[in-house]
């Protein structure tokens, strides 16, 4: 690790440390109401599915309609151990067995699904979704289209938090490893990465069952915010609505899609004074974004520190040159 | 036929068929370690076709390819690479929206083992590994002079740059054997001069054999120490430039047939 890296990651560490001080306190105080908390773990629960489908949207490249599907699978896993599982820690364990669970039937759907790509790929994958949807509504241990009820409601927004600080910790992470740069060069030119050593079929599938085991895991964090799931909720218009979190942050964007999913999450609340106007402008809101920001807010730029340190040290250094300038002349 | 071990690559009449088109027939020649060999010919007689065989992007309908007495067919693309044969492509095929830096470090993919949970944790074994891969990366930069671009997204170089870091990408692996396609394409005379150094100089630092596809004949007949000549799939013509100038075939072939 050379200097500049520790330097971005305290400087990192500090401003987290900051936003969760700032963020957290006045929750844990009590000051704010039960409406404004749920919609903060919906949040929260949303920056987990954006910035996980963008591993296989942004990173990988590929256009996959059933995420919501990975989502319903790990809520129901993570559910079922915590309801017939009364260990201590039983919660991350089922967040983990959520995850799992979401990774395996990512890796059954990528391995035939990845041969295909473009519309294709999207078709498939949505198909899988629905298919798992349906197969949840129908197996009698996960209570149908009646509900599974009795789940410990255990995500508050401190543990929602925590974990969508380390999903997406671990998310950045990889993606800035041989394995991200081996997933992005898949996405840039297939045959120049598998021309250059990569083997692409390992790597699609990789991308695909990672973000199945975050999407797993959020599903977790849901079902234990709820405390009732029902298999209707994970269908293909919510992963419509992951997708548009993505698209809208910009393609590649782990920053760009938080900040998607915290707007998209906030707006129709925001605009439930407007009733019967909501969602006519908040389709608005969308299109216009896309016609004068057709690669999203931040396209495939993260927000850093760092570099806005750099851009604020640029901007003073060319004022002095200027203010030099002037006083030569 | 046993595969003779003095050669670096050996091809034995191969050939494909795309439906019933037969784009290559019977195509045989050698190649020894650290040979630069032109694969010179007509548009359209299957020289790229040739590449995409050996590289296992296309599998043969028939023949063998062998490099240092491992049969290449049914390998797939990223492990041949990783046996020893890195290419160019015509059109350049760089990652463009990665830095110069990452480009290079994608195909020194192998030369790091850290899992995927290590390198999400950023484990002792991910430091070492990166540090190795990024010095690695840079000394290979260095040489091709695009140590200053490093950051810069590759898509952001000029032409010429686009070309030697294509070569720099395919290098960072220690080939045996290096393929060219169309190195000098869209170069003018004073850069083509400058690769002709270029490749030379790589031949000689990494001891690497290079086969490349050229239409440039100064470039060819200037470095290229043998020549096989395609024309519609077959190996025409084989030999020194010197003798491949004086070949009748050859010359019908460039220029029609009533011009001898």
């Amino acid at each position: 690790m050379n200097a500049a890296t520790r330097k971005s990651w305290i400087l990192n560490a500090i401003a987290l440390a900051a936003l969760s001080a700032a963020f957290l306190l006045p929750i844990q105080s009590g000051a704010v109401n039960a409406y404004i908390v749920g919609l903060l773990i919906t949040a929260l629960i949303n920056i987990i599915m954006a910035t996980s489908l963008n591993l296989v949207c942004g990173l990988l490249g590929y256009l996959a309609l059933g995420h919501a599907a990975f989502m319903g699978v790990g809520a129901y896993a993570a559910a079922l151990v915590s309801i017939h599982w009364n260990v201590p820690l039983s919660f991350p364990l089922a967040l983990l067995v959520g995850g799992i669970a979401a990774a395996i039937t990512g890796v059954v759907i990528g391995v035939p699904a990845l041969r295909l790509r473009g519309d294709y790929l999207a078709i498939i994958t949505l198909g899988f979704g629905e298919i798992v949807r349906i197969i949840m509504n129908n197996m009698p241990i996960l209570g149908g289209a009646r509900s599974l009820r009795g789940i410990p409601r255990i995500t508050t927004v401190p543990v929602a938090y925590v974990a969508v600080i380390i999903c997406v910790t671990l998310m950045f992470t990889l993606g800035r490893s041989r394995h991200g740069r081996a997933i992005l060069s898949i996405r840039e030119d297939e045959v120049a990465a598998t021309s250059s050593g990569v083997p692409v079929t390992y790597y699609k599938i990789l991308a695909f069952t990672l973000a199945a085991f975050f999407a797993g895991i959020a599903g977790g964090l849901y079902a234990h915010y709820m405390g009732v799931l029902n298999p209707n909720r994970f269908n293909f218009d919510r992963s419509i609505e992951y997708l548009v979190m993505v698209v809208l942050g910009g393609m590649g964007s782990i920053t760009g899609a938080i900040i998607a999913a915290i707007v998209l999450t906030l707006l129709p609340e925001l605009l439930r004074g407007l009733s019967n106007y909501r969602m006519l402008i908040y389709s608005l809101a969308l299109i216009l974004m896309m016609l004068f920001r057709p690669d999203g807010l931040l396209g495939t730029a993260e927000f850093s520190l760092v570099s806005i340190g750099r851009s604020f040290k640029r901007t003073r250094r060319s004022a002095q040159n200027e203010g030099r300038d002037h006083s030569e002349s | 036929m046993n595969p003779n071990p003095r050669h670096l690559l050996e091809i034995n009449d191969l050939g494909i068929q795309f439906g019933g088109l037969t784009a290559l027939e019977h195509v045989t020649f050698s190649m020894d370690p650290g040979e630069i060999v032109g694969l010179i010919g007509p548009n359209g007689a299957g020289k790229t076709t040739v590449f995409n065989l050996i590289t296992g992007i296309y599998q043969p309908t028939l023949g063998s390819i062998n490099l240092g007495g491992q049969t290449l067919n049914g390998r797939k693309t990223h492990k041949i690479f990783q046996s020893g044969v890195a290419r160019t492509f015509q059109n350049i095929r760089l990652f463009k929206k990665l830095t110069v830096l990452d480009n290079v470090r994608v195909a020194a993919h192998n030369q790091m083992d850290y899992n995927p949970l290590i390198g999400a944790l950023r484990l002792p074994g991910y430091w070492r590994d990166e540090a190795y891969a990024t010095d690695h990366a840079m000394r290979m930069l260095d040489i091709f002079n695009l140590t200053e671009h490093a950051d810069e997204m590759a898509s952001s170089l000029p032409y010429g740059q686009q070309r030697r870091l294509e070569i720099a990408r395919a290098l960072i692996s220690n080939p045996k054997l290096l393929l060219l396609d169309e190195p000098a394409a869209g170069m003018n005379p004073t850069e083509t001069q400058a690769l002709m150094a270029t490749i030379r100089e790589v031949r000689d630092r990494f001891g690497v054999a290079i086969l490349l596809i050229e239409h440039d004949m100064r470039l060819v007949m200037g470095i290229c120490e043998r020549l096989v000549v395609l024309d519609y799939g077959q190996v025409i013509a084989k030999g020194t430039p010197a003798e491949i100038r004086q070949n009748e075939r050859v010359v019908k072939a460039y220029l029609g047939g009533s011009a001898v």
